[in-house]
């Protein structure tokens, strides 16, 4: 990686185009508009050449670190490979060329790609039918929920406005319930890192929407305890909503709907393989079981009985979260991703990340605190270093880890410990791979101890070093003219 | 057994399950309740080969059928140059995550501070976040940063003429937000200020929220509305078509406070609905009230200029249930596709697409009247898209349309007929549509 | 470090009020200031606002942490601390120096629920 100053508005020259139009045919232009109707001011757009673009988004491009470029073990992101025929599906024309508003007989083999990744995603979950419109993972647990509240409507209990969240959960979980108008009751984790049942207990009653919970949750740690925890919240009359963040260990081992699940949303672009895209396009798939499928939100596709497919709006639904049918090219590529798997080899995609995670953390529980013992899934926490007379933080090693050519692990999370460092590896990484990670760790752990400065000072290769992140936020400079105002 | 993306043999299994002091992956299962293992087999497609795939793929594209297209809302059909996919596909873009690690991240944040600061400028405002999932959401996230914004007020009017899923997606959002949303009607096809300040006179409304580009394709008149809100501690919020902009006056001008929208229009193919691009951007003095990610400048401990993500004391992940939304992530390669889209373009190049586009919509406006079988409804100037009244029945229209190939003549709520024509569409295919109506 | 001034009424949620007549003069003590590290931003309400005790009436802001601040009494908002707009930093520098806002008291009786400068010390080391 090396370091490129430029951004594109200094690549510019007056009088550069980089687009390629044909010849005007028409006879009106713009210049016909009213007068109050024009824009008056000019526009700040660059003037660059085809090759100028190509150059300086290359470099850009070299001072970014992807999961193609080397290990990437971000704790709850499932940083997993990105198979290459997933890209080459979603680049074919015709899906391309479809506007989303094309009649169903014109989109036939669209809406069919929807429906089997619905249907096997379903399957996947042990759910009775998904939506694939909503965006992310967070717009995904706003459309469960959605659906949640509007199940007790319709069922005329409009008391229940309360979603109990465990104080382990993904700060999603709360601000979604709060999007959602849900009040937020937070139950406390047994000093394992699973939910207190006595807690959870002493907040059930009838003005209980339901719960949200990770399993396995944000330690790593499965909640072996589901099965009663279920059993307490639909007594109760609430619903079971699953953050499908940590779907990755379970993949071919087991089924949130078999555990009581009512809704769930999956990260595709985690469990599934498409690529993060250095923060979305990703989807959030939301499943629902039979007693749920009539509030998914529209607009739906459907299978008709002469087997061709549909889409359908039902006026019992939620509502609406998305213009049409999600980020469909994202669609594409997990479809791709779970016709690769197969039946077969999803048996073993969620053991391999359990052995990854389970190998890292037993190498190096002699180096760093290791506050949960025992076995963990796909990732598991560390609470900072083990020896640690300089009183070195976790920032620190993380951004060690990046002069050796490591992504960081996600760090400062879960706040049950305050120098969390969490590391997922996914199923994708080779043992190779993993036993020079841990070799890295424990050579940063000995740095810690004869040389701290290294590491507090770390990074010292990367194309940029530790950054003014205070001014940052106290003087926010957020545009090229912002900039060229503070320099001069 | 082995597959491609697993790299483990069988001996790297049983080193690993050594160390652990596992016999068995199964092992690694052990603290699970037997009720919820899965042993039965998944009722799934067996595992495809590469050429498998694309034979399944070419079997599902025999059932799509690419249409020329005539219509818009909410999806149109501009020109995608040929460089963007290709850098896009730059595996550090693509296969990255969030850029919270700025100092191996810098090629993600420079993107995203250009695109915030062409989607400033081209709407008028003074900083944009990184993006939204599409316009829809963006224009829900405003309605609700309107109300964070004028902490007392308690109700949002939205205009009749913003297109119709944006409408439906606010309304979801509102109903289990618990957001009072009125709706301001239009005399012929423009938002009505009269009826405007009927409503502000209740004197809870937090702001308006109103495109730019209405829904029938009318470029709004919006004289004296940010006057009439703010004299009343309300704000206005504009939908707008990013690449329209260009040309038609910007929200700036208008003196909006918040502007939304959907960004598919500068130059992202149809992709059957998604992912498109939405963006939200505002005046500064709102930027604390600002969903989402957004980056800023700075520089490194020896003084070189970088930047990163900030304000993020507003985010979900620290603020939890008193964050404003709970929005995590961005379209970001989206983001740097219209990025580089608008850098391939530049002023020059926007104003041809909007010219061309304006051209095309006319000749064809002018062409459909010439048949006699459609009357102007609106009277008010247009760019790209435009509402009809017919004689027709419009599915035997969209039909007769269907078997030549083209994709038109959208009916919509009220009963009109909508057409839209961009720069793609050709003299050619102009008079094939026409031929078709006349042979009607 | 972590000051604590005699004459002062505390909040278990680390707000200090300072009273002057009917006025209460309203900021986080220096603890909570040391906890939060830099302080980047302070969203403040506006003169006229009314306050509720116990309810949030803004937020302070560090790089990586938000907290909202409470109101220990209720009351109307007289005068807000406009300087920590452009120089949020200043509480940094003297949480007892730089309030955040003045409050005419709708209810002087609520004081009595506050914690004295040997109270709010003892809470911060137990």
């Amino acid at each position: 990686m090396k370091y490129y100053d430029k951004l594109i508005f200094e690549v510019s020259r007056p009088g550069r185009t980089g687009f390629s139009l044909p010849r005007n045919p028409w006879h009106s232009h713009t210049a016909q508009l009213p007068e109050h109707l024009k824009r008056n001011t000019p526009t700040l757009l660059p003037e660059v050449s085809e090759p100028d673009v190509v150059r300086h988004y290359t470099n850009l491009s070299n001072m970014n670190f992807g999961v193609d470029t080397g290990f990437y073990p971000l704790g709850s992101c499932t940083m997993k490979y990105n198979p290459k025929i997933n890209e080459e599906m979603a680049a074919l024309q015709t899906f391309k060329s479809l506007h989303p508003l094309q009649p169903d007989k014109t989109t036939q083999g669209a809406l069919e790609l929807y429906y089997e990744l619905n249907r096997t995603l379903s399957q996947i979950t042990g759910m009775a039918e998904c939506t694939l419109n909503p965006f992310a993972g967070a717009h995904g647990e706003l459309t469960g929920l959605m659906i949640i509240r509007q199940y007790h409507l319709k069922r005329g209990d409009t008391e229940r406005t309360k979603i109990i969240v465990p104080d382990s959960a993904h700060g999603t979980n709360p601000a979604s319930a709060a999007v959602c108008g849900l009040q937020v009751v937070e139950v406390n984790s047994s000093t394992d890192g699973t939910i207190d049942i006595e807690s959870l207990k002493s907040v059930l009653d009838h003005t209980v929407a339901g719960i949200m919970m990770t399993n396995p949750n944000t330690l790593g740690l499965f909640e072996t305890h589901i099965l009663e925890i279920a059993q307490l919240v639909h007594d109760c009359g609430g619903l079971l909503y699953y953050d499908g963040a940590n779907m990755n260990p379970l993949l071919g081992k087991c089924r949130p709907g078999d555990m009581g699940f009512d809704v769930l949303h999956l990260n595709l672009h985690k469990t599934f393989s498409t690529p993060h895209g250095g923060g979305g396009p990703g989807s959030g798939a939301v499943g629902v079981a039979a007693h749920l499928t009539d509030y998914l939100p529209n607009p739906r596709v459907v299978k008709l009985a002469d087997g061709t497919f549909a889409t359908e709006n039902n006026p019992e639904a939620a509502g609406q979260v998305s213009s049409f049918l999600g980020n469909y090219g994202v669609l594409m590529r997990a479809y791709t991703y779970i016709l690769t798997l197969g039946k077969e080899n999803i048996r073993m995609a969620g053991p391999l990340a359990t052995l990854n995670a389970n190998y890292i953390k037993e190498s190096l529980k002699q180096h760093y605190k290791l506050p949960i013992l025992g076995v963990c899934k796909h990732e598991f926490v560390f609470d900072g270093l083990l020896d640690n007379p300089n009183n070195l933080t976790t920032l620190d090693v993380a951004k060690r880890l990046l002069d050796y050519g490591y992504h960081a692990p996600t760090i400062y999370f879960p706040l049950l410990f305050h120098q969390s460092i969490m590391i997922e590896p996914t199923e994708t990484e080779s043992k190779e791979t993993i036993d020079e990670f841990i070799n890295i760790m424990k050579v940063i752990a000995e740095e810690a101890r004869t040389s701290p400065e290294t590491l507090q000072h770390a990074p010292h290769h990367t194309p940029v070093r530790r950054l003014d992140e205070t001014t940052a936020a106290k003087t926010p400079i957020l545009t090229f003219e912002e900039l060229t105002n503070v320099t001069q | 057994m082995s597959f491609a993306f697993f790299p483990h043999t069988d001996e790297d299994i049983r080193l690993m399950l050594e160390r652990i002091g596992a016999n068995s992956l199964d092992d690694l299962y052990a603290d699970l309740p037997n009720q919820v293992i899965y042993t039965q087999e998944y009722d799934l497609p067996s595992a495809h080969s590469e050429e498998e795939i694309r034979a399944r793929f070419a079997q599902l594209e025999s059932k799509n059928t690419p249409l020329t297209v005539f219509a818009g809302c909410g999806a149109y059909d501009h020109y995608a140059p040929s460089v963007i996919p290709y850098l896009l596909q730059r595996s550090e873009f693509i296969t990255a995550y969030t850029p919270y690690q700025a100092e191996i991240a810098q090629g993600t944040l420079r993107y995203i501070f250009e695109f915030q600061s062409m989607i400033a400028s081209i709407t008028g405002m003074d900083c944009a976040n990184a993006s939204m999932y599409d316009g829809a959401t963006a224009a829900a996230e405003a309605v609700m940063m309107a109300l964070a914004c004028t902490r007392k007020k308690t109700r949002v009017l939205v205009a009749e003429t913003i297109p119709d899923a944006v409408r439906k997606v606010i309304e979801t959002y509102a109903k289990y937000k618990g957001i009072q949303i009125g709706f301001v009607s239009h005399v012929e096809g423009n938002t009505d200020i009269a009826h405007l300040q009927q409503e502000l006179s209740s004197g809870d409304v937090a702001a308006l929220l109103v495109p730019c580009l209405n829904k029938y394709g009318i470029i709004e008149d919006l004289t004296g509305f940010a006057e009439v809100l703010h004299e009343k501690k309300a704000l206005l919020m504009n939908y707008a078509d990013p690449s329209a902009l260009a040309v038609i006056k910007t929200p700036g001008e208008w003196g909006a406070d918040i502007t939304c929208g959907d960004a598919q229009t500068l130059g992202m193919p149809l992709n059957f609905g998604g992912p498109y691009v939405g963006f939200l951007a505002c005046r500064k003095e709102w930027v604390r009230k600002l969903p989402g990610r957004i980056v800023g400048a700075t520089h490194d401990v020896d003084g070189k200029r970088a930047f990163v993500l900030t304000l993020q004391a507003r985010e979900q992940h620290i603020r939890r249930e008193k964050a404003n939304s709970n929005i995590c992530s961005n379209q970001s390669l989206m983001a740097l596709y219209v990025t580089i889209y608008m850098a391939l373009m530049g002023p020059e190049g926007l104003k041809q697409v909007n010219d061309m586009c304006y051209g095309a919509a006319h000749e064809l406006y002018d062409r459909l009247l010439q048949t006699g079988r459609f009357t102007p409804v609106f009277h008010k100037p247009f760019l790209k898209e435009f509402v009809l009244q017919t004689d027709l029945n419009i599915a035997t229209l969209q039909d007769e349309l269907l078997k030549v190939g083209i994709f038109g003549a959208l009916k919509t709520e009220e009963g009109y007929v909508s057409f839209c024509a961009t720069e793609r569409r050709t003299p050619e295919e102009i008079d094939k549509l026409i031929q078709v109506i006349q042979k009607m | 470090m972590n000051e604590v001034i005699k004459g002062l009424y505390y909040s278990e949620s680390h707000e200090w009020i300072k009273i002057e007549g009917n006025i209460g003069i309203i900021g986080i003590t220096d603890h909570a200031q040391h906890a939060l590290g830099n302080i980047v931003y302070v969203d403040m309400p506006e003169t006229d606002d009314e306050v509720t005790k116990d309810e949030d009436f803004g937020a302070v802001e560090s790089v990586k942490a938000a907290s909202d601040l409470i109101s220990p009494v209720s009351g109307v908002v007289t005068e807000v601390n406009e300087a920590l707009q452009d120089n949020p930093g200043l509480i940094n520098e003297n949480a007892y120096e730089n309030w955040i806002i003045k409050v005419e008291l709708s209810n002087p009786e609520e004081l009595e629920s506050l914690l004295d400068a040997d109270a709010y010390q003892a809470l911060c080391n137990p």
